[in-house]
């Protein structure tokens, strides 16, 4: 029962939250004067064929990919209270290296591509890492310095593709870096499916998903199951209680950031390993900062990401059908952005639902054994050296008496 | 006789005639010397590696331009994270404000342009407010969110309103302002006979440099570079010399104490954060000025930057402004050439070394010996590379972020409660 109830309560923020957008989208396009069901009818409109079906369902999939790994990125890093902006720029450096690297090399299939995925998340890995030594040894906050390396990875990026990196040929519109030869390809899925007895498209379904089901498995249980992803969420939680019980915080920044951009640089290879081949002028960008919002709206949660990403791979693969039928394509923008924010909000008033539930549950016993105003004989000063950190501690033990007052 | 010489001598033991020169005085003095001293520097860097860039009036008002912006956003930051609310939104709200003021500019006017962009800036900063004062989302998130909002809004909109515009305009960009701000110039020395600018081109040690950072500074100002710079000491006197600046600023220190006393923490933080969206909304205004119209992208990431001025100004006007400067010369200086950013090496280095010097004379070797390793590779950097390539040099302001921070962020305190979610009656 209770666990029914407390996934019931996990789901209802999210779901709350994307209806919430749902209608303030809606709004907004009756105010431009689109109707909304037809908007709608357009976006759940996957073709008449099965042909065409299973192609939508195949690019919701490839799109879904790297978002999934971007908030799995993200949400490494999140569940310690660590924010990593800096994914855009780990995984934009991680690809044109690993493109770079995967082009200069000539190895038997599988070995191939092993190495340019490890080159990937090398690459990553070390950028974040910059991030978090910054951090660590000079106490710079990694928000802003992780902002300023990806303006570093960006221009570094297209530093490498105009200069050493560079395959294209002079003049050309589109710059590229050379092709990575066929023994370092990804092999597609379509012969899976057509073992399901489906039809099959001309698409190619990228075999890196399978890579992504197994990194968010891996990353699931490294985070509920060891004693490294207990010490992280629990420092996630309250750093002071963590370093009180002997974590060492900054091993763990270092660990956690590293994990994090490893994780990251994995985000551009479907599309380079899949389809693309080489990193390019065109290659897709924005997946990072989209990780952010796939991260907050799965919860920091492995399977609620994977959920989030193919939300928001669904509502991107809609934005050609309905420029197509004459409705602004940014909608589905819109709809993205509006839910990001409704989803943190409705986050936050869950969370404060949940524990004024807990704290009425718990008035009683507080009252029986506390001592009300004074802040109690083990709490020392009442106003210790560190404020932000106090304050989580804090904030449970006095509480009480004001939260059943209003 | 020897009482009044005891006094003074105790007052200041140590320090002879020169030292109490360049130090004495306290820190409007100090300040006037550090000036001094850097554009000595500079401009010896100019003599020495013949980069005439590094000062020239035009690199000047390429600086002032590009200085501006952050310097609007920076202080849009300065008021939110004052009053406790981190406000990594800016780029958002400075997006907002950009097309706020394309849409009011092409049909009222440059003064319709302001309010355009002040309008929508607030209108950023209220959401921001919403989220983190009255509903207690985590300050870094909401930010985020109002960036991603932001740039799907404007596309939105523009693809709403200027797609069939008959005034012109696109998906990415807005029809051309219907009137240009004006602008000022100073008589005699800076146009009409421009004696500041024959001065300059003498290029003489220190006078043709002084000459060029005042012509740069004087020539072809816009009216709202004059609001900019102006708004640094008016942001000093609201904050520091006034009873709502007081108020506002024991919000961002410890709001549960201010509250108790009365004073309305809620209300001040939703004030302080709107500002902040319209600032930074001004500062999108400038952008436009700068290109007649409005473009997608156009804040190129300019959001953060302030951002980071803020910090490194140590959540202070005279300080942001410093950092906004910095960043705008170093900006300025890789689009105007990029050999002239070469030769900023040989600055870095210069400075390096006086630091090891300073370390080592107080008998820290270690940082003196980091310092001086440092030196000796900007060095070699500067007698190497004869021009940087296009995409190394497109990051040079960040870069100079990055290090300022990593070699300071251990001096700067931020206000004590910033980025803390206060909720009335659980602290």
């Amino acid at each position: 029962m209770s666990v029914l109830r407390r996934t019931g309560q996990a789901l209802l923020a999210p779901l709350l939250a994307v209806v919430i957008a749902l209608v303030i989208s809606a709004l907004v396009m009756v105010a431009i004067g689109v109707d909304p069901f037809r908007a709608l009818d357009v976006m759940v409109d996957f073709g008449d064929t099965p042909s065409q079906q299973v192609t939508a369902i195949i690019v919701v999939l490839n799109r879904a990919v790297p978002l999934f790994l971007a908030g799995l990125a993200v949400a490494v890093a999140f569940r310690m209270g660590l924010f990593n902006i800096g994914v855009e720029g780990q995984y934009r450096l991680a690809t044109v290296l690993a493109a770079g690297a995967g082009a200069a090399v000539s190895l038997p299939g599988p070995v191939h591509v092993v190495f340019t995925i490890v080159v990937a998340m090398l690459v990553g890995a070390v950028w974040a890492g910059i991030v978090a030594v910054l951090k660590v040894t000079r106490g710079v906050s990694e928000v802003i310095s992780s902002i300023m390396l990806n303006f570093i990875a960006l221009g570094l990026a297209s530093f490498l593709l105009t200069g050493p990196l560079r395959g294209s040929e002079p003049g050309a519109s589109i710059i590229t870096t050379k092709d990575i030869p066929e023994s370092g390809w990804f092999p597609s899925l379509n012969g899976l499916l057509s073992a399901l007895g489906l039809a099959d498209p001309p698409r190619q379904l990228y075999g890196f998903l399978l890579v992504a089901i197994v990194v968010g498995v891996v990353v699931a249980v490294l985070l509920k199951r060891t004693r490294f992803g207990f010490d992280l969420r629990a420092t996630g939680l309250s750093a002071s209680a963590a370093s009180a019980s002997g974590v060492d915080a900054k091993r763990m920044v270092i660990t956690t950031m590293l994990i994090s951009g490893a994780v990251a640089g994995l985000i551009g290879l479907p599309d380079l390993l899949g389809s693309d081949h080489s990193y390019g002028t065109e290659f897709t960008s924005g997946l990072g900062f989209l990780g952010i919002a796939v991260a907050l709206l799965g919860r920091n949660n492995p399977l609620g990401i994977a959920v989030a990403a193919l939300l928001f791979a669904f509502l991107d693969r809609a934005a050609v059908p309905l420029q197509i039928a004459g409705i602004p394509s940014s909608v589905v923008t819109i709809i993205q952005g509006t839910i990001v924010l409704a989803v943190v909000i409705a986050n936050e008033v869950a969370r404060r639902f949940a524990r004024r539930q807990a704290e009425s549950g718990g008035a009683v016993h507080a009252a029986t054994g506390g001592d009300g105003s004074s802040p109690g004989p083990d709490g020392g000063p009442p106003s210790g050296t560190g404020p932000a950190l106090t304050n989580a501690t804090g904030t449970a033990g006095r509480t009480d008496p004001t939260g059943s007052a209003s | 006789m020897s009482t009044a010489a005891t006094t003074t001598s105790s007052k200041a033991p140590t320090r002879g005639p020169v030292t109490e020169l360049f130090l004495g005085g306290g820190r409007g003095r100090r300040l006037t010397w550090i000036l001094v001293g850097l554009l000595v520097l500079v401009s010896a860097v100019r003599v020495i590696s013949g980069e005439q860039a590094l000062t020239s009036s035009s690199t000047m008002a390429a600086t002032l331009l590009l200085a501006v912006p952050l310097l609007l956003v920076a202080l849009g930051g300065l008021f939110a994270e004052r009053a406790g609310v981190v406000n990594i939104g800016l780029d958002g709200m400075m997006i907002l404000g950009t097309w706020g003021a394309g849409f009011a500019g092409y049909q009222w006017g440059w003064q319709g342009a302001v309010l355009g962009g002040l309008v929508m800036g607030a209108l950023g900063g209220l959401l921001h407010a919403v989220a983190t004062v009255t509903f207690g989302v985590d300050h870094v998130i909401s930010g985020v969110a109002i960036n991603i909002l932001a740039a799907g809004v404007v596309r939105f909109l523009s693809e709403t309103l200027y797609v069939d515009n008959p005034a012109g305009g696109g998906v990415t960009q807005s029809p051309a302002m219907s009137s240009r701000p004006p602008t000022f110039s100073l008589p005699v020395l800076s146009s009409g006979p421009d004696l500041l600018g024959k001065l300059e081109n003498q290029h003489w040690f220190l006078l043709s440099d002084l000459a060029g950072v005042l012509r740069g500074a004087t020539n072809g100002v816009g009216v709202l570079t004059v609001i900019a710079v102006l708004l640094v000491p008016a942001s000093y006197l609201l904050l520091w010399r006034t009873a709502f600046g007081l108020r506002l600023r024991s919000c961002g220190e410890n709001p549960a104490a201010a509250d108790s006393l009365g004073v309305p923490v809620y209300r001040l933080k939703y004030t302080a954060v709107i500002m902040s969206g319209a600032l930074a909304g001004l500062g999108g205004v400038f952008l436009v000025f700068i290109a007649n119209i409005y473009r997608e992208g156009q804040t190129n990431g300019r959001g953060f930057i302030g951002l980071a001025a803020l910090i490194f100004g140590n959540w202070r006007p005279g300080g942001l402004a410093a950092g906004a400067g910095l960043f705008g010369f170093a900006d300025a200086l890789q689009l105007r050439s990029r050999t002239a950013v070469v030769a900023l090496l040989l600055l870095v280095a210069i400075l390096l070394a006086a630091v090891a010097v300073v370390q080592a004379s107080r008998r820290r070797f270690a940082q003196a010996i980091t310092a001086a390793a440092f030196a000796a590779a900007s060095l070699s950097a500067y007698l190497t590379v004869d021009e940087l390539p296009e995409g190394i040099v497109s990051f040079t302001p960040h870069i100079t972020t990055l290090l300022v921070l990593s070699l300071a962020s251990q001096r700067l305190r931020m206000p004590k409660a910033d980025g803390l979610v206060y909720r009335r009656g659980e602290h």
